[in-house]
């Protein structure tokens, strides 16, 4: 019998725990790799010099003290988004709602500003406000947490489905304070008065912003990591009978983690009105909301490793945007060169994971 | 199959073992939790592929890198969680997967699946769908399933973990036509009564090493037992007489129905005692796990009460409240539940986490206590001879045997005075079986009243003082552990009151 040996080209099996260094040697190559891989796709394709779109890439994130400071801005919003998402997503919640939480939120902001805005005082006309958003964010993820929580609904279409209710609601409203009429925006709210803005720190208008989300960050950290309620949301993640085994209550848990999830959204929407757009329009969260979940999952659910995940995000998209002007391409190759970054990255953890064994060509094979 | 080694991450599961199996034998792989029987008959089926070594059938050495490729050579596996498409018939689950050339022809299947089915003795209706039958039935569709595919080398892991001893009976009686028509069976068990029973030659692992084989007819369990474990161990399960017994649980006229509306309980009436293991007897399925939930309160009941007898006489009702309310009572019920990973612990959390699934609302702080749970990990690890490489290791790394251990030693930390098990050796290997008899033992002896739900009647009936038998939801009887006699038992779990024990 001449039966043909085979052995499998490629066999995988699970690594041992890597060593941090190593890990990260891995990780680097594979940025290298991706600059590697964009370099001949822009060659080949656009003929440019790929050194001078992508000088032209961090000109745009990090070129000018401006540039810092708005990119800083978009990390805020964007981690603070991710942060707000991670409670349910620990729990398997999929929020899919970030989007509306957020904009309604704004809407609640822009409620108050525009009907009590020179009826209080500005300091309790910018806690009414506050107050607000993070109600209207809150109420908006509870409805889908309170219908899965009694009777079992899909959270994922709930979720997302309030986006669009929040879409139009915010369309209706646009509609209605119309400035000038026929606009189709709102407009600067109490542009003259600046009623209902946040104040500056010295001449800087983001500062604020940023200090609110580094204290949500730690803030997060600790409490999904050592507060009681954190390891609540962990248990009922991982399994709901283990959950009712030990006695927690796992329909409180989720209505009371969607509250949290949605008022940090909440909040975010009221950043965005009063701290930096001083108005509304429907693509206010600007996508951010589905964003997030994609920087909390990259995060492995790890509020500090949220910022260098966001970090990457809004460094891509910020740069992404300059080489379409200053290079003269459109946005969609920006994206093209985001999309292989991010393969890259994301593909690495694979390699840090498994080991991929290919077939060592000994003398007896034979093709 | 020659010096195979698999490693995952850091354990070595198999470690340079060599072992032949004959044609036309039965052969028994013997060894603790973790030792790589399952991992090596794995190897041998496709569904791993070994690091090292080589796998030679008659003298060829080949490559097994599938189970389709695995059934070229005539190897088939039955596993210990059968893999079975409910909505299907039994020929239809049989022929599935197959690539056969030309239509389906189902009732050709059909007849060759009933020639099957003659030759050994089995008792199957291929037009029958899964979810009809019973878990013995869904073990023989899979074992006609390896069979159809025209397996020579049959691999059966942990068959019996399932079955009554009437079943199990009839099992061997299959496999042992099996052996007359040339097939060979490999069946990996912890029961050594069972090795003595059907096969011809023992191989024992111990911690993924071979250590040794013997001829069953040489042998005996005390021999098998120290080779498995590598030392000599008392064979004997102690049950020490029950210390002034009161009733501690009533349990009257519980009623439970399924979601379905199937009945799950029907009128069960049975008294708790303090320093007494009452067993739980009943084929799997049997209101078992509804009964020791409703006691839990995690079942919802239809009618009946449930008594909860305080050490001053006075008690209270169980029954409609949920585990929290029970603890704060003032009742320390502890529950060993039949899922381990799925309900008792959480498999992605370290030891210490899962020992603060019980404790981590004392106090008003805001913020977890973690200082306490790892003592209490470190403890648990350290006088149940938990084996882990630390107290901040995953409980889903750890082997069966270990994991029972945690969810043990963390139930019984909390000082109960009720103790529920579950199927508390389900899976576990002879060491670790009798670690968790004397673990029962010394609650009974403190006076706690175990309800101990088991499936081995040798077991139950040496451990525990009395026995509640189950049949189909009812009590079918409730006789004296010393008195009891093991086929007269068995008889009460297939039928209501037993019959006659000659039947």
């Amino acid at each position: 019998m001449s039966k043909q040996i085979k052995e499998p080209f490629l066999h995988i099996t699970k690594r041992k725990e890597m060593p941090a260094r190593r890990a990260w040697a891995i990780r680097i190559s594979a940025i290298v790799a991706a600059l590697i891989v964009c370099a001949i796709v822009t060659t080949l394709t656009t003929g440019l010099d790929p050194i001078a779109v992508y000088s032209a890439m961090i000109d745009g994130a990090v070129g000018s003290s401006r540039k810092v400071l708005v990119l800083f801005k978009e990390l805020a919003f964007l981690l603070c988004i991710s942060l707000a998402l991670t409670p349910a997503f620990k729990m398997k919640f999929w929020n899919l709602g970030g989007e509306g939480q957020v904009l309604i939120g704004a809407w609640a902001t822009s409620v108050v500003m525009i009907y009590l805005g020179g009826v209080l005082p500005n300091g309790l006309l910018i806690l009414v406000m506050l107050i607000a958003a993070i109600g209207a964010g809150a109420v908006w993820a509870m409805i889908p947490a309170f219908f899965k929580a009694k009777w079992g609904t899909n959270e994922t279409l709930f979720t997302l489905m309030m986006n669009y209710v929040a879409i139009q609601l915010v369309a209706y409203f646009i509609i209605l304070w119309e400035n000038p009429k026929g606009s189709g925006h709102v407009g600067i709210i109490n542009q003259s008065g600046r009623e209902g803005w946040l104040p500056y720190i010295g001449t800087n208008s983001y500062l604020f912003i940023i200090i609110f989300v580094a204290i949500i960050t730690i803030g997060m950290h600790v409490y999904l990591k050592y507060s009681k309620h954190g390891y609540e949301i962990s248990v009922v993640g991982e399994s709901q009978r283990t959950a009712n085994y030990v006695g927690i209550k796992v329909d409180r848990v989720i209505i009371r983690t969607l509250l949290l999830s949605g008022a940090i959204c909440g909040f975010t929407g009221w950043m965005m009105v009063s701290g930096t757009d001083h108005t509304i329009t429907t693509s206010l969260a600007g996508g951010r909301g589905f964003l997030g979940i994609m920087v909390s999952w990259l995060a492995q659910f790890n509020s500090i490793a949220m910022v260098f995940a966001a970090l990457l995000l809004v460094f891509l998209e910020q740069g992404a945007g300059e080489i379409s002007t200053s290079c003269g391409l459109n946005q969609s190759f920006g994206d093209i060169l985001t999309g292989i970054i991010l393969f890259f990255i994301i593909g690495c953890e694979f390699f840090i994971n498994y080991i991929v064994h290919v077939r060592k060509s000994s003398g007896k094979e034979e093709a | 199959m020659r010096n195979i080694t698999k490693v995952f991450g850091d354990t070595v599961a198999n470690d340079g073992v060599t072992l032949d199996i004959y044609r036309g034998e039965i052969l028994s792989l013997l060894g603790e939790n973790g030792s790589g029987k399952t991992t090596l008959m794995n190897m041998l089926s496709g569904i791993y592929f070994p690091d090292g070594g080589e796998i030679l059938i008659n003298n060829e050495p080949v490559m097994i890198s599938s189970p389709r490729e695995a059934f070229d050579h005539g190897i088939g596996m039955i596993h210990q969680h059968f893999k079975l498409v409910d909505v299907f018939t039994a020929a239809e689950n049989i022929v599935l997967g197959l690539e056969e050339k030309g239509k389906l022809d189902m009732e050709q299947a059909e007849n060759k699946i009933r020639e099957i089915c003659n030759t050994y003795g089995f008792d199957v209706d291929p037009k029958q769908k899964i979810y009809n039958m019973s878990v013995s039935q869904k073990q023989t569709v899979e074992i006609v399933k390896v069979l159809y595919r025209g397996a020579d080398i049959l691999i059966l892991d942990e068959p019996t973990a399932v079955l009554t001893p009437q079943e199990t009976d009839k099992l061997f009686a299959v496999l042992r036509n099996m052996k007359k028509d040339g097939k060979t069976v490999v069946i990996i068990t912890h029961k050594l009564h069972e090795v003595l029973a059907i096969s011809d030659r023992v191989a024992v692992l111990r911690k993924g090493q071979f250590v040794g084989e013997m001829i069953t007819a040489q042998t005996n369990e005390q021999e098998m037992t120290n080779m498995m474990v590598g030392r000599a161990v008392e064979l004997n399960i102690d049950r020490p007489e029950p210390v002034d017994p009161k009733p501690r649980v009533k349990v009257e006229h519980l009623t439970v129905k399924g979601p379905d509306g199937v009945m799950k309980l029907d009128d069960v009436s049975f008294t708790a005692n303090t320093g007494e293991i009452l067993g739980i007897a009943g084929i799997s399925g049997c209101g078992q796990k509804e009964l020791l939930e409703s006691i839990a309160g995690l079942q919802r009941v239809e009618k009946g009460s449930i008594q909860y007898i305080h050490e001053s006489g006075e008690s209270e009702e169980l029954l409609g409240k949920d585990p929290l309310r029970i603890a704060e009572m003032g009742v320390s019920l502890s529950f060993v539940p039949e899922d381990r990973l799925g309900m008792g612990l959480v498999g992605s959390m370290d030891l210490t986490d899962n020992m603060m699934l019980r404790s981590f609302r004392r106090g008003k702080s805001l913020f977890t206590d973690r200082k306490t749970p790892r003592a209490l990990a470190e403890r648990v690890v350290d006088e149940l001879e938990v084996n882990t490489p630390s107290v901040s290791t995953q409980v889903r790394k750890l082997s069966g045997g270990n994991v029972q251990k945690v969810l043990v030693g963390r139930e019984i930390a909390s000082a109960p005075t009720v103790l529920l098990s579950a199927y508390a050796v389900r899976g576990l290997d002879i060491n670790s079986s009798y670690t968790i008899y004397d673990l029962l033992n010394q609650q009974k002896e403190k006076g706690v009243a175990v309800i101990y739900v088991g499936e081995d009647l040798d077991v139950l009936l040496e451990l525990c003082d009395r026995i509640l038998v189950l049949c189909g939801g009812k009590v079918s009887g409730l006789v004296e552990g010393r008195k009891a006699d093991k086929r007269q038992v068995g008889m009460m779990m297939t039928k209501l009151g037993g019959g006659s024990a000659d039947e």
